[in-house]
C-alpha cells in the first residue's frame, strides 16, 4: 500500500466515524423533531438533549477533521468537489448552521417561544445536512464531478435519482443508528417506556434504511457502474456483513436483548463505509481521479500520517475519556428524563 | 469570506482566552477558598461553552468555505498549507473534548481533579491559534514548496509551519486574544458597577481579566512595533499602503490619520521624518513607496488601511494608559480607582479592543491584496467559478447577524439569570449534589 493509499484509508477512517458519530446526532435531531408537540415530545427530547449535550462537539470535529485531511492529502479532489457541488454542499453549512446555533442556544433560551425555535431550527437542520451530504456522495459515485474549477454540471451533478436516494437513504441511516443509541440511553436512564418508543423506531427505520440502501443498488447498477461492480465485486463480502449486522440488530431488538445492538449498528455502517472504499479503490472520484493521481506531495502525505498517529495516541483516549465519563454520567448538563 | 473571518476572529479570541480566565478564577476559588471567584468560574464556563459552540459553527463554516469560494486556492496550495490545519484539528479536537468534560463535570469531578480537566483547553487553544495564524503568516511569507509556479510538486513541512511572519504574527493575535477577552469580560462587569451593583463577584469578574489585559497590551505594543518593522523588510508594499507612502524615499514623514492620495497625503497630523525613523531608527532610513509596483500590484482602499492601522495603534495605547491608571491606583491603594470614570473607561475598553482586533484584521488582509497568496497567487485566480457566489454571499451574511444577535441575546439572557441568581443566592458550584441515584455516584468515584 503506498503512502497515498495510506492517507485515503485516514480520510475514510474520518469518514466512518462522521458517519457514526455524526450521523448519530443528527438523527437524534431528527427524532426530536418527529417527537410531536411540547407537551408529547417532552419526555424524548429531555433524553436526546441528556443523552447528546455532553458528546456533540466531539462528534462534530470529525467533519472538520475530513475536510482538512481531504484538501490537504487530495487538494486537487476537494477542488473539483467543492466547486461542481456548490449548491448541495452551501446548503449543508447551512444545516450545520442552524444546527449548531440551536444546540447551543436551545439550552439557555430561557422564554418558550425562543426554546421552540430553537428545537425547529435544530430538528430541521438535523434533516438539512444528511441529506445534502448523501447527494454529494450520489454525485462522486455517479462520476458526475470532473477535475477542475466548477467544471461539472452545478444541477444536475447532484439533482439526479441515484443522488436523491443516496441522500435518503443518509438521514433514514443517521435516524437508525440515534435510535438504536437513545435505546442504550433510555436504559441508563431508567425509563422503559422511552426504551419502547426508541426500540419501536429503530425497527422502523431498520427496515426504512434497508429499502433505500436496496434502491441505491439498484439505480447503481444503471447510473454508477464502476462502484456497482466494485460493491458486487471486491467490497461484497463487506456489503454481505454489513446487511448481516443490520439483520442482527433487527432481531435483538426485536427480542429485547439488552447487549450488542450498538456495536452491531456501527458495525453495519462501517462496512457499508469501507465496502464504498473497495469499490472505487483506486479512484478517488470514480473514472476520473484516482488516488494517486489526486496525492500531494510526499512530504505533506507524510506529514497528514505523522498527525493522525499523534491523534490516535491523544485524541482517541481524551474521546474514549469523554464517552466513559458521559456514560457514567459523571458529566451532564441537562436534567435526566424522570423515570 | 473575510466578512465571516471577521466575526470568527471575535468568537475565536474569546475561545482562546476565555478559559484561561476561566481557570485563574477556578485557581482563585480553590486555593483560597473563595466561593465568589468559583461561582464566576462556573459562568464563565457556561459562557465559555456557548461562544465555543458558535465558534466551532462559523469554524466549520469556514472549512467549508475553502472549498466554497476558494476551491483553486485550495486546490493548488492545500497540500503545501493544509499540514497547518490538520494539526489545529488535533488541538481543535482536544478543545471540545476538554471543554465538554470540564462544563458538564462540574457537579461530580472531584474540585482540583476537574480543574485539571480545564488545563489542556488553555494549552489546545493556543496550540490551534498557533496553526491557523500560522497559515495566514505563511500566505503572507509564502515559502517551503516548490516549484514556485504551476503545480507543487514538492513540499518542506517545516519551512511552510515556521514561515518568516510566524514569530510576529502569532504572538501578535495570540496577545490580541487574551487583550480583547480581557477587556470585553471587564467592560461587563464595569457596566453592571455603574450601576450600582458594586458586590464582591462584580469586583473579582472585573478585576480578574482587566488585570490579564492590562499586562498583556504593553507586550501588544512591542510585539506589533516589530511585526510593522519586519512587514516594512518582508512586504514593503503592504507597509507603505497601511502608511499612505507613495514614493519611495528617505526621511519619509509620518502621517497620523489624513486621506491618502496619489500626490500624497491629504490632512492628518504630519510627523517628519518619523516613518523613517520607526522603520530603521533614523530619518536617513529608504522606506519603499507604492510607486515601486505597477498600480495592479497595489492594495485598493489606501485610506481605509491606513485609518485602520493608526486605529489599531491608538487604541492600543489608549489601553496602555488604562493599564497604567490602573497599575498606580493599584500601587496607592492596594484596589482599582473607585471614581465612576475609571468605571466608564474600562466599559468601553471592551469595544475599544474589538474595534482594535477588527482594524488589525483589516490591515493584514486588504493590506495582502490584490494578492491571496503574497507575490504567488491573486485573490481574483482563487475564487471558485460556480455561479450564485453573491447569493451565498448575502445569505451568509444575513444568517451571520441572525447567529451575532442570538449569541448576543443568549449571553445577556444569562447574565440576568445570574443577577437573579445573586438575589438568591443558589447554586454554589461544588455545592451538595442535588442527589443522583446512589448506584450511579458510586460508579463515579470508582
Amino acid at each position: 500500500m503506498s503512502k497515498a493509499d495510506a492517507v485515503a484509508v485516514v480520510l475514510l477512517i474520518g469518514v466512518t466515524m462522521y458517519a457514526v458519530f455524526g450521523g448519530a446526532d443528527f438523527g437524534a435531531g431528527l427524532w426530536s423533531l418527529l417527537a410531536g408537540g411540547s407537551e408529547q415530545g417532552r419526555r424524548p427530547r429531555e433524553l436526546i438533549d441528556w443523552a447528546i449535550g455532553p458528546v456533540w462537539e466531539a462528534n462534530h470535529v470529525w467533519l472538520i477533521f475530513v475536510l482538512v485531511v481531504l484538501w490537504t492529502g487530495f487538494s486537487s479532489a476537494f477542488e473539483a468537489i467543492f466547486s461542481t457541488l456548490f449548491i448541495p454542499l452551501s446548503l449543508a453549512a447551512l444545516g450545520i448552521v442552524f444546527r449548531g446555533a440551536g444546540f447551543a442556544f436551545h439550552h439557555t433560551a430561557r422564554r418558550a417561544r425562543g426554546r421552540a425555535i430553537a428545537q425547529a431550527s435544530f430538528g430541521l437542520a438535523s434533516l438539512l445536512t444528511p441529506f445534502f451530504l448523501g447527494t454529494v456522495v450520489g454525485a462522486i459515485a455517479g462520476e458526475r464531478v470532473p477535475v477542475g474549477n466548477a467544471t461539472g454540471d452545478l444541477v444536475t451533478s447532484w439533482l439526479n435519482p441515484l443522488s436523491l436516494v443516496i441522500g435518503a437513504l443518509f438521514v433514514a441511516t443517521s435516524t437508525y443508528l440515534a435510535a438504536v443509541f437513545l435505546v442504550s440511553d433510555a436504559r441508563r436512564a431508567e425509563s422503559p417506556d422511552l426504551e419502547r418508543y426508541f426500540t419501536n423506531r429503530a425497527l422502523v427505520a431498520a427496515v426504512v434504511a434497508g429499502a433505500l440502501a436496496a434502491a441505491s443498488l439498484v439505480l447503481m447498477h444503471s447510473k454508477a457502474e464502476y462502484v456497482f461492480d466494485g460493491l458486487t465485486g471486491d467490497g461484497l463480502p463487506l456489503v454481505v456483513l454489513s446487511a448481516l449486522c443490520g439483520i442482527a440488530v433487527l432481531v435483538l431488538l426485536y427480542r429485547g436483548v439488552r447487549r450488542g445492538a450498538r456495536p452491531l449498528a456501527v458495525g453495519a455502517v462501517a462496512a457499508v463505509i469501507a465496502g464504498w472504499g473497495v469499490a472505487q479503490w483506486p479512484y478517488l472520484l470514480p473514472q476520473k481521479l484516482t488516488i494517486s493521481a489526486a496525492a500531494a506531495p510526499s512530504a505533506t502525505l507524510t506529514g497528514v500520517l505523522v498527525v493522525f498517529g499523534i491523534a490516535v495516541l491523544v485524541v482517541l483516549p481524551a474521546i474514549g475519556l469523554l464517552f466513559t465519563l458521559a456514560q457514567r454520567s459523571v458529566v451532564e448538563e441537562a436534567g435526566r428524563p424522570t423515570p | 469570506m473575510a466578512f465571516t473571518l471577521g466575526f470568527h476572529i471575535v468568537l475565536a479570541s474569546l475561545g482562546v482566552a476565555l478559559p484561561a480566565m476561566m481557570l485563574i478564577a477556578n485557581y482563585r476559588g480553590l486555593r483560597h477558598d473563595d466561593p465568589d471567584a468559583l461561582k464566576l468560574a462556573q459562568r464563565w464556563s457556561k459562557a465559555t461553552a456557548v461562544t465555543f459552540a458558535v465558534g466551532a459553527v462559523t469554524g466549520t463554516v469556514l472549512s467549508f468555505e475553502f472549498g466554497l469560494l476558494w476551491p483553486a486556492f485550495t486546490g493548488r496550495f492545500g497540500e503545501v498549507f493544509g499540514l497547518l490545519f490538520a494539526i489545529e484539528g488535533l488541538f481543535f479536537f482536544l478543545e471540545a473534548i476538554f471543554i465538554a468534560i470540564y462544563i458538564f463535570g462540574w457537579k461530580r469531578l472531584a474540585p482540583w481533579t476537574h480543574f485539571w480537566t480545564g488545563v489542556p483547553v488553555v494549552i489546545a487553544g493556543l496550540g490551534g491559534a498557533f496553526s491557523v495564524v500560522a497559515v495566514n503568516s505563511w500566505m503572507n511569507q509564502p515559502q517551503g514548496y516548490s516549484p514556485t509556479t504551476g503545480d507543487v510538486t514538492s513540499v518542506q513541512p517545516f519551512k511552510v509551519i515556521f514561515n518568516p511572519a510566524v514569530p510576529y504574527e502569532v504572538p501578535h493575535m495570540i496577545l490580541a486574544a487574551y487583550i480583547v477577552t480581557g477587556f470585553l469580560v471587564a467592560s461587563i462587569y464595569a457596566v453592571g458597577m455603574l450601576r450600582g451593583r458594586r458586590d464582591r463577584i462584580h469586583r473579582l469578574g472585573l478585576l480578574i481579566p482587566l488585570t490579564v489585559a492590562c499586562i498583556a497590551t504593553p507586550i501588544q505594543f512591542a510585539v506589533g512595533d516589530t511585526a510593522a518593522r519586519s512587514i516594512a523588510k518582508n512586504q514593503p508594499i503592504k507597509f507603505a499602503a497601511m502608511e499612505c507612502v507613495q514614493t519611495t524615499s528617505t526621511d519619509v514623514p509620518e502621517y497620523i490619520y489624513g486621506r491618502c492620495t496619489a500626490d500624497g497625503v491629504k490632512g492628518g497630523i504630519k510627523i517628519p521624518g518619523f516613518d523613517s525613523f520607526l522603520v530603521g531608527w533614523s530619518t536617513s532610513t529608504q522606506v519603499t513607496g507604492l510607486d515601486s509596483v505597477p498600480p495592479d500590484d497595489r492594495p485598493p482602499f489606501n485610506t481605509l488601511l491606513h485609518w485602520c492601522f493608526d486605529t489599531m495603534v491608538g487604541i492600543c495605547t489608549l489601553l496602555i494608559g488604562l493599564g497604567l491608571w490602573l497599575g498606580i491606583g493599584w500601587w496607592r491603594k492596594r484596589d482599582f480607582p473607585q471614581s465612576r470614570w475609571f468605571l466608564r473607561a474600562v466599559a468601553v475598553s471592551g469595544l475599544a479592543a474589538v474595534t482594535a482586533l477588527e482594524c488589525g484584521w483589516i490591515v493584514t488582509e486588504v493590506g495582502r491584496q490584490p494578492w491571496i497568496v503574497y507575490n504567488v497567487m491573486r485573490t481574483e485566480d482563487a475564487v471558485t467559478q460556480a455561479s450564485g457566489v453573491w447569493v451565498t454571499f448575502v445569505l451568509i451574511l444575513a444568517l451571520y447577524a441572525a447567529l451575532g444577535a442570538a449569541l448576543f441575546i443568549t449571553l445577556r439572557a444569562m447574565s440576568r439569570r445570574w443577577r437573579d441568581a445573586d438575589e438568591q443566592d443558589v447554586d454554589v458550584p461544588y455545592g451538595p449534589d442535588p442527589g443522583p441515584p446512589a448506584d450511579l455516584a458510586a460508579g463515579a468515584s470508582g
